[in-house]
């Protein structure tokens, strides 16, 4: 397929852009370009169709099946768009004076409290722009909240080995060391080796649960205790909650921080760079350290914005991605109180299912109950037949299924991680099963037809390798 | 001169009492797949036993390499860095850092030992 560069003929173009209805300055002569800005000249028709080419040489949640573990892949109703779409919300700017901008800073308000009672937090800043971006902002709390003490010793963050990898590199980015604390036979945080790292360098812990393997560590509350007790505080890595929302709050376990992915556990689009949202909420002690604003209401019903006395500084522009809150905020009003923890119960009876359908079969990494997603082990497979966890998610795809996250955890070999979300039926899951299913035999059967599959895709196994060593990243013009 | 080997899966060349050139087994070159970017300490960087000194990325993941011996690095192979393949081609010939000064080392074994304790991880 061509790329958009290699389609259209000079002078084609569109009229898509509304007229310009405010005065136009002129550009000063010293900012301005000195060589001709190079684009692709095309006409409406022939991007619609580019795009929509594009469109069907991939798989999104809107396709079909997409259990990609961690990621949290459900359904995103389409209400979200409508409301996200309103005039009210999407012609206002930033800069506006409040008095004209008070339903925009009401959704703020009733998102920020909404989110507060979900996880068991006093206060939300809406600023950060995904998860990595809210853990280095939590760190960022914790960084201010010790120096607020004049406690410089304070150096390490714990982190578990089963992390994502951007725990330790968030860590990292905010200038601390990273201690990583092995995890016990039972895939959850090992106390003694916790016990022996924590001390008066300990800044704090960052942890999710359930964890990363989808497990609930049953030693949460120790966990946080033994922290607290070294001087250190607890930071929740919200990746995991879709399953637990309203079940049981980060707060109550003993987390002092959390950052929330609006983008996965409250239905915005994802997957394709964004925008996604990661809102970080704090106990009332780390609020005046909060980043952008918070809003109040005074007694008029008129609402204001606020900013911390201690406040770290913006993080990203105004309020973040405020569409993505706005879907958000969609999603949480339409399933309400009721419906939230019930979404959650659900994407842990799904996982379980899947989990045992395939568990006579597959190798699960940890033979137990799951949260809302497991991790099978295929090293056994792969040492008798040959065939890897990459070959059987590539043969997912001539089944028309998103293959699970592949070799993640780390400390699961040949790991291939399954989430299903609540948001698949039963007759989804019970022809994933017998696809899994079919799959494991094949690999037995005729091993070579799994090496080179999938069969059926535009695009088969990329060459990644090439892709890493010699990436290409900018569209070179012949002239 | 017979190679060492480490638990965490480097061999050791010692070139005298003092010096040695370090890299990557086999097994670890398999396990982790296609190496796509290599991380290499500096000339004068001091090194410690069983701490990392290097990472290597393969698609799947990056690793932490950690140093058998403790020293200070004398030559790294910049070959390696334009070609991290060279370490899947041939791990034995493909040395990561020369060290000099060594002052202390692992426990090591010999390659009998190695095969053997790697004998006993596959069958997990």
């Amino acid at each position: 397929m061509k790329l958009i560069f290699e389609i259209g003929s000079e002078g084609r173009k569109l009229s898509l852009l509304p007229e310009c209805d405010v005065p136009e300055t002129a550009v000063p002569e010293k900012l301005k370009r000195r060589s001709e800005l190079h684009l692709p000249h095309l006409s409406e028709n022939e991007i619609s169709r580019h795009y929509t080419k594009l469109a069907k040489r991939t798989h999104g949640v809107n396709d079909g099946f997409y259990p990609l573990g961690s990621c949290t892949m459900k359904y995103n109703p389409k209400v979200n768009e409508e409301t996200a779409a309103l005039k009210g919300f999407t012609r206002v700017h930033p800069l506006q004076r409040e008095d004209t901008v008070q339903g925009s800073l009401e959704v703020i308000k009733t998102i920020s409290d909404s989110l507060c009672e979900i996880a068991g937090m006093d206060a939300f800043t809406m600023q950060p722009a995904a998860g990595a971006h809210g853990e280095f902002t939590g760190l960022l709390l914790i960084k201010a909240y010790h120096t607020d003490h004049n406690d410089s010793r304070r150096t390490k963050i714990i982190v578990p080995d089963s992390a994502h990898g951007t725990n330790p590199a968030s860590a990292a980015m905010c200038g601390y060391e990273i201690v990583s604390i092995p995890s016990a036979e039972d895939g959850c945080v090992d106390l003694d080796a916790l016990r022996a790292a924590v001390g008066e360098d300990t800044a704090g812990l960052m942890l999710t649960n359930p964890n990363t393997v989808g497990l609930f560590d049953k030693n949460i509350t120790e966990i946080t205790r033994i922290v607290h007790e070294a001087g250190g505080l607890c930071y929740y890595d919200g990746a995991n909650l879709n399953a637990v929302m309203g079940l049981v709050r980060p707060g109550d376990m003993g987390f002092d921080c959390v950052h929330i992915n609006l983008h996965k556990t409250f239905s915005t689009p994802h997957g394709g760079g964004g925008p996604g949202s990661g809102p970080v909420g704090c106990k009332e002690f780390l609020k005046p350290f909060l980043p952008g604003y918070q809003i109040t209401v005074d007694d008029s019903g008129m609402y204001h914005y606020s900013v911390g006395d201690k406040t770290v500084g913006a993080v990203k522009q105004f309020h973040g991605n405020f569409s993505v809150v706005v879907r958000a905020l969609t999603y949480i009003l339409f399933l309400g109180k009721e419906g939230i923890p019930e979404a959650s119960s659900n994407a842990v009876l799904n996982a379980n299912y899947m989990r045992k359908k395939l568990d006579d079969l597959y190798t699960m990494a940890y033979d137990t109950t799951c949260m809302h997603e497991f991790v099978m082990d295929l090293s056994e497979l792969k040492h008798r037949t040959g065939c890897s966890a990459l070959d059987v998610a590539k043969g997912l795809l001539d089944y028309g299924i998103h293959p699970p996250t592949m070799y993640f955890p780390l400390i699961v070999h040949e790991a291939l991680m399954v989430e299903p979300t609540e948001t698949e039926p039963r007759e989804v899951l019970d022809e994933a099963i017998e696809v899994l299913r079919k799959l494991y035999e094949t690999a037995e059967s005729d091993p070579e037809s799994l090496h080179s599959a999938p069969h059926t895709t535009v695009i088969g196994r990329p060459d990644e390798v090439g892709a890493a060593r010699h990436p290409i990243v900018r569209y070179i013009w012949e002239d | 001169m017979a190679l060492l080997y480490s638990k965490s899966h480097e061999w050791v060349n010692m070139i005298d009492d003092t010096t040695a050139t370090v890299g990557l087994t086999d097994y670890a070159q398999s396990e982790l797949g296609e190496l796509v970017f290599v991380n290499l300490p500096e000339e004068g960087d001091d090194v410690e036993a069983g701490t990392p000194f290097a990472d290597v990325e393969s698609v799947k993941a990056v690793s932490d390499v950690y140093s058998p011996v403790t020293g200070t690095v004398a030559e790294i192979n910049e070959e390696l860095l334009d070609a991290p393949g060279n370490i899947n081609e041939e791990p034995y010939e493909a040395w990561m850092i020369r060290v000099e000064n060594i002052s202390d080392k692992e426990e090591l074994m010999d390659e009998a030992a190695y095969k053997e304790y790697v004998s006993t991880l596959s069958e997990e």
